[in-house]
């Protein structure tokens, strides 16, 4: 793992390994940004972490994404910024593909509330000790999670109660004209 | 008491929707003194504003919850103009897709080009030219002109002055004309391209936009003096929709309606995209926090749009303005109708497409008009993006909307509106 961290970076990075040895799964860039997965059960603790030492006080984004895969399909990731140090950190975690659940970061910023809603929305991912959590874009009545990979693209679907009529030999009349 | 809201209202359509967001406005905490079940003068009320609210901007949905004159609490419903843009994109070539970007945020088309492009770039490793840094540079300014035109006039009609809007509407009607000359359209215009842009500005567009930048000061300045020290729109606008600094931080406000709340995060000068780091130019922040504060922060930062403008105008260099590596950008039109190779690369553009190393993610924000606009893009090296997220600035902005709106007026619910100035093709995605 040869990573090419600048100075903030490096405060922020030795800062999680001492203190969440065992919680920071990983730590790796991608064309110039840096990602750390840490284990789903803590992030609170350390988004806590990150905002109070770290200076990371503005929650960014928080989205989701669908790796389609047997293990650790889901992904949540929280782009969070130092103003300070004018840096970005993106902390990822990953679940699984039943019953996808994190603890919500409502309690760290209270900016992640429609975030987070956007993420339940779009993939199923449920947090726990939300405050809201309902459906953002889609109705409450809708039953499907579009942004997940299992949702094909261009397809019609009915809801998931409809009663599909069987067609009949002469549909107009069993239609229209009774 | 906790049934009483939704025994009031009796939802007819998307009934478990509505029911839920009732529920929710019930249960919101509000740090209103409640006049609790004694209510001899029935002076509570729910009040729906939207979807088709005319001063909404858009199909934007409000809750209200008022005592007399006072708004307690507050839901915003969003969604209404919701397409799956994102899901869009994973289906579509990252070209393909760069016109869906024009219909987000669709008072400054130009930024959210330059916002794809410059991601996929940064993704792809795409170097651009010089002379299309400069180009993108004038095309993004004048979009924030043109968005903060329209914030200019809305909000001002939502304070009472209807003619101040066909003022601005002339003055954008010129940019449409600039835009027109620029790329062929006077509104959606997808100029941008991956690698550079579209095509170089014609002598008679340069024409038009020094015109614009010598007149537009001027009446900058008249509306300035008209408004500045006018006392109806002053009383409208002051200590009204009042945000802290530490409050905007905490809920994620972003653009003006940050900088208004005293804090100066500008992508421009964080993270210095195209060639801004080039270009002198200030971050006007206010400190008041009011919607009187976001008025002067967004004309401040038209003043500063027409200096960069300017410096770009002196600096703009000769040369090419698409990068000439025919596996990351559609060759010329030259070499596509005269040469065999010009014409291969063509269709492997159009049916492929850039494909960026496999597994690679990236995240690039531009500051667009409204604030902070960033893609995320994972790819899993086909042409297609596996997963793009777009960071929106208006949907940030309309959560602040729940909590600046409680214990303000009923009645400055719209102007407050138009000062956060959202835009709902935007923050619905």
């Amino acid at each position: 793992m040869d990573l090419d961290l600048t100075k903030e970076f490096q405060k922020v990075i030795d800062g999680l390994t001492e203190n969440f040895s065992e919680k920071v799964l990983n730590v790796y860039q991608s064309t110039g940004d840096t990602f750390v997965l840490v284990n789903p059960t803590a992030i609170v603790e350390i988004c806590t972490y990150l905002k109070e030492e770290q200076n990371f006080i503005y929650l960014a984004d928080v989205f989701g994404a669908d790796n389609f895969t047997a293990e650790n399909r889901f992904e949540v990731i929280y782009n969070m910024a130092s103003l300070k140090d004018q840096i970005r950190l993106f902390v990822k975690v990953q679940l699984e593909e039943n019953e996808p659940t994190v603890a919500s970061v409502t309690g760290v910023w209270k900016s992640a509330n429609w975030y987070e809603r956007e993420v339940y929305d779009m993939f199923g991912i449920t947090f726990t000790d939300h405050p809201d959590m309902r459906r953002i874009y889609m109705p409450e009545d809708y039953e499907y999670f579009p942004c997940a990979k299992s949702f094909l693209f261009l397809v019609f679907r009915a809801p998931l109660n409809c009663q599909i009529q069987p067609l009949t030999s002469n549909r107009y009349e069993s239609r229209y004209y009774k | 008491m906790s049934q009483d809201i939704i025994n009031k209202v009796t939802p007819t359509f998307f009934k478990e929707h509505q029911e839920s967001i009732y529920q929710a406005l019930e249960d919101k905490h509000t740090t209103i003194e409640d006049i609790e079940d004694a209510d001899p003068l029935n002076t509570k009320m729910i009040l729906n504003m939207g979807p088709q609210h005319p001063a909404t901007h858009g199909v934007l949905r409000l809750i209200l919850q008022l005592n007399g004159e006072v708004i307690e609490k507050t839901k915003v419903d969003v969604g209404y103009l919701h397409r799956g843009v994102e899901k869009i994109a994973e289906n579509k070539t990252y070209q393909e897709f760069m016109p869906y970007t024009d219909r987000m945020d669709y008072l400054a088309p130009y930024s959210n080009n330059v916002a794809l492009c410059t991601a996929v770039e940064k993704i792809a490793q795409v170097e651009v030219p010089e002379r299309a840094h400069y180009i993108r540079m004038i095309g993004c300014e004048l979009a924030r002109i043109s968005s903060h035109l329209l914030w200019l006039g809305t909000m001002v009609m939502d304070a009472g002055a209807v003619s101040f809007f066909i003022w601005t509407f002339r003055e954008r009607e010129k940019l449409y004309d600039i835009f027109d000359n620029f790329g062929g359209h006077r509104f959606t215009i997808s100029h941008s391209r991956i690698g550079g842009v579209a095509n170089d500005l014609t002598e008679d567009c340069m024409a038009m936009i020094k015109d614009f930048v010598s007149d537009f000061p001027d009446e900058l300045d008249g509306w300035h003096g008209l408004l500045d020290r006018n006392r109806i729109f002053i009383d409208r606008n002051e200590d009204v929709g009042v945000l802290k600094t530490e409050d905007a931080l905490e809920l994620g406000a972003t653009g003006p309606t940050l900088r208004a709340s005293g804090y100066a995060y500008d992508m421009r000068k964080v993270s210095p995209y195209a060639r801004y780091d080039q270009v002198d130019f200030e971050v006007p922040t206010r400190l008041e926090g009011d919607n009187l504060a976001r008025y002067y922060v967004r004309m401040e930062e038209m003043q500063e749009s027409i200096r960069i403008i300017n410096q770009c105008l002196d600096k703009l260099p000769k040369g090419p303005v698409r990068t000439d590596n025919a596996k990351q950008a559609y060759p010329s039109k030259d070499e596509v109708y005269y040469s065999m190779e010009g014409m291969i690369h063509d269709f492997m553009m159009t049916d492929t497409g850039i494909c960026p190393p496999e597994g690679a993610e990236s995240y690039h924000a531009v500051e667009g008009p409204k604030g902070e606009l960033g893609y995320y893009i994972k790819s899993d090296g086909t042409g297609h993006p596996w997963r793009l997220k777009i960071n929106s600035p208006s949907f940030h902005n309309l959560q602040l909307l729940e909590r600046i709106l409680d214990g303000e007026m009923v009645a400055d619910t719209v102007v407050i509106i138009g000062g956060v100035d959202p835009v709902m093709g935007e923050a619905d995605k």
